[in-house]
């Protein structure tokens, strides 16, 4: 039989993960994404093994999949959410976890504000940490269902052009997809404006372009992030309709190409923003499926992680 | 060190007593189907099939492979997890007879995760178990097969292989006096 051997611990981010690794991934999800469209969709193999949720920034997609993926695999799950808890009373993010561990909890998934966080973490306890989004660092568990999805449809993904569309700066799915893509072999390119691209980035590999049409009509595959309102206070373009007409997709574009390329959103979509609503639910979207391909992904992340004998 | 328990020959003949066996006693096949566990039981499954269809080529049964590595008992007592192998079953087993197949029966806890594996794909009226090599004094639960092909009384550590050649025809069983590491 063959074993699977993961380089790592933890699923702290792309870049420290092998194409081998990837590849194992890849494989695993195959055969839970069987599972899950089965009429039964629970397997037993984590009966054992319980998982503390830890969430210190909002999140619905990322925490239901997670969940449902640990459900599926029968895990024993704790959640927990910042706005609920002692971190409101200053407890601090050690101090939570080591507080959570000692009621035997052996694997942590975990999202938080600040980059890095679950680096920190993976150096000082002993559990099994999956990254669920640090920051603006890395989002492993997207960039591997984006691959996947993308593997899926292409099979392979040698000389594949994939652009990545929006707001790169702040993005950890940008960064994650981007170590993914070119550690799968992809040619990867990135397009925003250029307040929104962090400098310096093509040193990973990228393309760099400013110009939607163009790059739309390169890629096979163009992956559009959404644009976080949120983290847009620092000036970074005029207006929200400007970005809307200078890089939102709408079907008029896609029109005028040779090749409409496959759309993915990692979502939530800003509608008419980012992305038209024609678009979003055209044929040429597998919006959804990358949402369903989210939860076999975790599920093997989370079995390959916790079947590694940490004693 | 390896001792030829089967050869070409007396492989196929084996193999052959087991198919009139199940022809036999599951007649015309109605509401049946035969499924290998994955891995090595998938080519033991296909041979069995083929035999099967060479004596009754009109014989209609469902047939497909299970996988159970999610379904083990052993998960986080390896060092690794294993990789898991497709499962290939495009029907329901609800109130059908299936006949699981197996290449070696060793400790029985691979059958006791196929049984469970098996009731994902709905309830079966009844599940018998074919195994090429049943190693009687290994078992660690009460599971027997119904259709063996070779009982082999054997030690804990030798290890049992059945080879295929290229073509999926049968080549040879052989036991080796020490573990392989194979498994």
């Amino acid at each position: 039989m063959t074993k699977s051997d993961l380089s790592t611990r933890h699923l702290l981010g792309i870049k420290n993960l092998s194409a081998a690794d990837i590849d194992i991934i890849f494989r695993t999800a195959d055969e839970f994404k069987d599972v899950i469209n089965r009429p039964i969709k629970k397997v037993p193999s984590l009966r054992d093994v319980t998982i503390a949720n830890l969430f210190f920034e909002n999140s619905t997609r990322t925490r239901i999949s997670f969940e449902l993926a640990e459900k599926r695999l029968s895990a024993d799950i704790v959640n927990f959410s910042a706005s609920s808890s002692s971190v409101k009373k200053g407890e601090t993010l050690l101090d939570t976890v080591r507080n959570i561990l000692s009621m035997k909890v052996d694997m942590i998934v975990m999202r938080h504000p600040s980059p890095g966080a679950p680096h920190f973490l993976s150096h000082r306890v002993d559990a099994a940490i999956v990254n669920a989004g640090d920051g603006t660092h890395e989002h492993p568990t997207q960039a591997l269902l984006d691959s996947y999805s993308i593997r899926e449809r292409f099979n392979s993904f040698k000389g594949l052009n994939v652009a990545i569309v929006g707001d790169i700066k702040h993005s950890r799915v940008a960064l994650s997809n981007l170590f993914c893509l070119k550690k799968l072999g992809a040619n990867v390119r990135l397009c925003g404006p250029s307040t929104l691209i962090p400098r310096h980035i093509e040193e990973l590999g990228a393309e760099i372009s400013h110009d939607v049409a163009d790059t739309l009509e390169w890629a096979d595959v163009t992956n559009v992030l959404r644009i976080q309102l949120e983290r847009q206070k620092g000036g970074y373009f005029p207006s929200l309709r400007e970005y809307q007409m200078h890089f939102g997709i709408t079907m008029d574009m896609l029109d005028k190409l040779s090749n409409v390329p496959v759309i993915m959103h990692p979502g939530p979509i800003n509608r008419g923003l980012e992305l038209s609503s024609a678009v979003a639910d055209s044929e040429h979207s597998i919006i959804l499926n990358q949402v369903e391909n989210g939860v076999a992904i975790r599920m093997a992340v989370l079995y390959l992680l916790a079947g590694q004998r940490t004693s | 060190m390896s001792k030829t328990l089967l050869h070409t020959e007396k492989f196929n003949l084996t193999l052959r007593r087991l198919c009139h066996q199940l022809l036999e006693n599951y007649g015309d096949f109605e509401d049946t189907c035969i499924i290998g566990i994955q891995p090595r039981g998938k080519f033991l499954s296909k041979r069995i099939r083929e035999l099967l269809l060479e004596e009754e080529p009109a014989l209609q049964f469902k047939y497909g492979q299970l996988d159970i590595t999610f379904h083990r008992d052993d998960f986080r007592l390896r060092e690794k997890p294993l990789q898991p192998y497709p499962t290939e079953i495009d029907f329901v087993t609800e109130d059908k007879r299936v006949i699981l197949v197996d290449d070696v029966l060793y400790t029985g806890r691979t059958i006791q995760a196929a049984l469970a594996a098996i009731n994902h794909f709905g309830r079966p009226s009844e599940v018998e178990l074919v195994t090429l090599i049943d190693r009687r004094f290994n078992r660690h639960l009460p599971i027997q097969a119904d259709y063996v092909g070779l009982r082999v009384d054997a030690l804990d550590e030798a290890y049992v292989r059945v080879d295929w050649n290229p073509d999926g025809k049968e080549r040879e069983v052989l036991l080796f006096s020490a573990k392989n590491n194979e498994e």
